[in-house]
């Protein structure tokens, strides 16, 4: 029987396989941001290690960083002691670092890609559950916790056992209006938050080969959110096409040896899945979450559900609890739920094309009074290209705030946070409870509609303007 | 790492699914540069809610947690294991947990114990009814026992032979480095890398 991406991907990098046990893996790439990093490398120096391959890891200062004034030192004396602790130890173990204000800095899982680090193939690893982002690539990426950290930064390795597979095949083509944070967020409340758990998901389809490099990363960063090991799209030519001419991506015959491979990564016609999901791209419209977990998403178009219309007692428990956290009444259109606080970032859609789309329908228009809206470019080179193109001044002149790259906003790590009881309509990843600030209530979005809502202070297709 | 064989203890019930590693520690947390000291921080934007379990004194000193289904998702934060650990946890029960949560879990040796629902949902019962009794989770024989039923669980052999003995990954994985070294010669020059 023939492979998957997924095996193809896993079975070239076993380094050890030993009956009963997990399989032990080589590790391509390694990134690091400071949060979950300090306790790797504090292990790492007690134990007397070093890191194995410097030249295999990167760094970069993104999770506490703010985003304004960021020449002054970090106001908040732990993020600094933090962002501190990680220049500190890459300086140590020679890790290669992309600090504050440097041009290479931003959320790691936008410089990785930028950088042509991100490859199809690739295993690429990271303190961050969000590492999934890089699947788009083709590349086998998934999040870790911090001693897997220490793990690989002693041996390049990981050992872990064999996931299952699953597909998430997406016929058809999106129809005008649908992006890709809105097919990844359909895709999560059809499945459910556990329904891609223990798989790793394979995306494809006519509408999933249709998507550019960013919004497949959009889909790919989000499987975590249903769950997945991690999310994986075969590379084409549209992922050959991206990441030829990036600083670290090959040239000439070793470029042609690479796409050679590249091409053979794609699942065999015969290979078997243990779990396959289809979805109709026809059926899909913008999608806004209305709960505190990313599979309680529903058409913007539609009401918030009731309890009655759960017959699971804990899931009616559950959404009486989530619909009082949000504030909101059953049956309410989702149109006429009004926000005060509009966030573009993060690493689900931070990158260019994000902001070119939210951009497009602030033309001309002004972000609602009483509401705040940041734009957070998802890294130093987003801003940078973005400034290139004027989108600046535009976000500026439509009365919104125009910041410097980090993660912001999406868990409130820096001074960009909520206050109880505001709400977010937010292209960010995850609607937790508190996710952006304690009391905080998130309404994940895609840009386009993130920026639509700016216009007109509720949630707001831009096909509604 | 601690090891873990057989462990008595009171248990929590907690009655909600989907609780993810922002709720077990929230982010404002996870500014530390350190490995302890994170219980303090654990369920803390619940726990200023009176009626929440954990401020119920009965369940004070109680080292077992049994949560819904689909427990540690959404961030890879290992600051959640820490939290639980540091609270005085020794494992959690759960219908189904999250995978990288699980990963992190086994690695600290708080053991993450997986349970048909209805089998969960006795256990959470019967510490309602009474936050006193006892519960034993025993890995040497892979069950808990306790309200009433015995439950076997999964857990690889290998897994649980690591957690029996309390031996840490990377010092198992440097056994072989050899075979690293050897990996690593046979990788493609093309391969990016930031030397």
């Amino acid at each position: 029987m023939g492979r998957t991406l997924a095996e193809k991907v896993w079975d070239a990098h076993v380094v050890r396989r030993a009956e009963g046990e997990p399989d032990l893996l080589y590790i391509d790439l390694h990134l690091v941001h400071e949060v979950t990093s300090p306790q790797a490398f504090e292990a790492l120096r007690l134990a007397g290690r070093p890191v194995r391959r410097p030249d295999l890891t990167v760094a970069t200062e993104d999770h506490n960083v703010p985003t304004t004034n960021t020449l002054a030192p970090i106001a908040d004396p732990i993020s600094a002691a933090q962002v501190e602790a990680l220049r500190k130890n890459c300086a140590e173990f020679g890790v290669r670092l992309y600090p504050m204000n440097d041009p290479g800095q931003g959320i790691v899982h936008v410089v990785g890609p930028q950088l042509g680090l991100s490859q199809p193939g690739m295993t690429i690893v990271c303190g961050d559950s969000h590492t999934s982002t890089h699947g788009a690539f083709g590349a086998l990426a998934f999040g870790i916790g911090t001693s897997q950290v220490e793990h690989v930064l002693a041996t390049q390795t990981l050992p872990q056992g064999r996931p299952k597979t699953m597909t998430v095949t997406v016929e058809g083509d999106l129809p005008a209006g649908v992006t890709a944070k809105d097919l990844i967020l359909a895709i999560i409340a059809r499945i459910g938050t556990g329904g891609g758990a223990g798989h790793v998901i394979e995306y494809r389809g006519a509408a999933v080969r249709g998507l550019s490099m960013e919004g497949r990363m959009t889909v790919c960063n989000m499987s975590i959110e249903a769950g997945a090991r991690a999310g994986m799209i075969a590379p084409d030519d549209t992922t050959f096409d991206y990441l030829a001419g990036r600083a670290h991506a090959a040239t000439g015959p070793a470029w042609d040896e690479a796409v050679a491979y590249w091409r053979t990564l794609a699942s065999d016609d015969d290979a078997g899945y243990d779990r396959e999901v289809v979805i109709d791209a026809a059926s899909l419209s913008p999608y806004v979450t209305w709960g505190t977990n990313p599979g309680q998403a529903a058409p913007l178009s539609s009401r918030i559900p009731a309890p009655a219309d759960y017959t699971d007692p804990a899931a009616r428990a559950s959404v009486e609890r989530v619909l009082t956290y949000m504030g909101l009444t059953a049956g309410t259109p989702l149109s006429e739920v009004a926000v005060d606080t509009v966030f573009i970032g993060s690493c689900t859609n931070g990158r260019l094309s994000d902001l070119r789309a939210a951009a497009e329908v602030l033309r001309g228009r002004q972000v609602a009074d009483g509401v705040r809206a940041l734009v957070v470019p998802g890294s130093m080179q987003v801003k940078a290209a973005a400034e290139a193109e004027g989108l600046d001044e535009l976000f500026r002149a439509a009365g919104a705030q125009w910041r410097s790259a980090g993660c912001s906003m999406c868990l409130g790590m820096n001074p960009d946070t909520l206050s109880p009881g505001e709400r977010s309509a937010s292209t960010s990843n995850r609607n937790f409870e508190g996710r952006q600030g304690p009391g905080g209530r998130t309404h994940l979005v895609s840009p386009a509609v993130a920026a639509a809502t700016a216009v007109t202070g509720r949630l707001t297709a831009p096909a509604q303007l | 790492m601690e090891a873990f064989t057989i462990h008595t203890g009171r248990a929590v019930p907690l009655r909600r699914s989907d609780v993810d590693t922002d709720q077990i520690i929230p982010s404002e947390w996870l500014k530390r540069i350190e490995r302890t000291g994170f219980g303090a921080g654990l369920f803390s934007e619940w726990r200023a809610d009176e009626g929440f379990v954990l401020n119920n004194p009965a369940y004070d000193g109680a080292s077992i947690l049994v949560a819904g289904p689909d427990f540690g998702t959404g961030s890879s934060r290992e600051h959640a294991v820490w939290a639980l650990q540091d609270y005085g946890f020794r494992a959690v029960i759960s219908p189904r947990f999250a995978d990288i949560f699980r990963g992190n879990a086994l690695g600290n040796g708080l053991l993450p114990v997986e349970l048909p629902a209805e089998t969960v949902e006795t256990l959470q019962a019967a510490a309602e009814q009474d936050p006193t009794i006892e519960i034993t989770v025993d890995l040497v024989a892979r069950e808990v026992r306790g309200a009433g039923l015995v439950a076997s669980f999964e857990l690889d052999d290998f897994t649980r032979w690591r957690l029996l003995e309390g031996l840490d990954d990377v010092g198992l994985t440097l056994r072989n480095e050899e075979l690293i070294t050897e990996f690593e010669a046979t990788r493609a020059a093309w391969l990016p890398s930031v030397a």
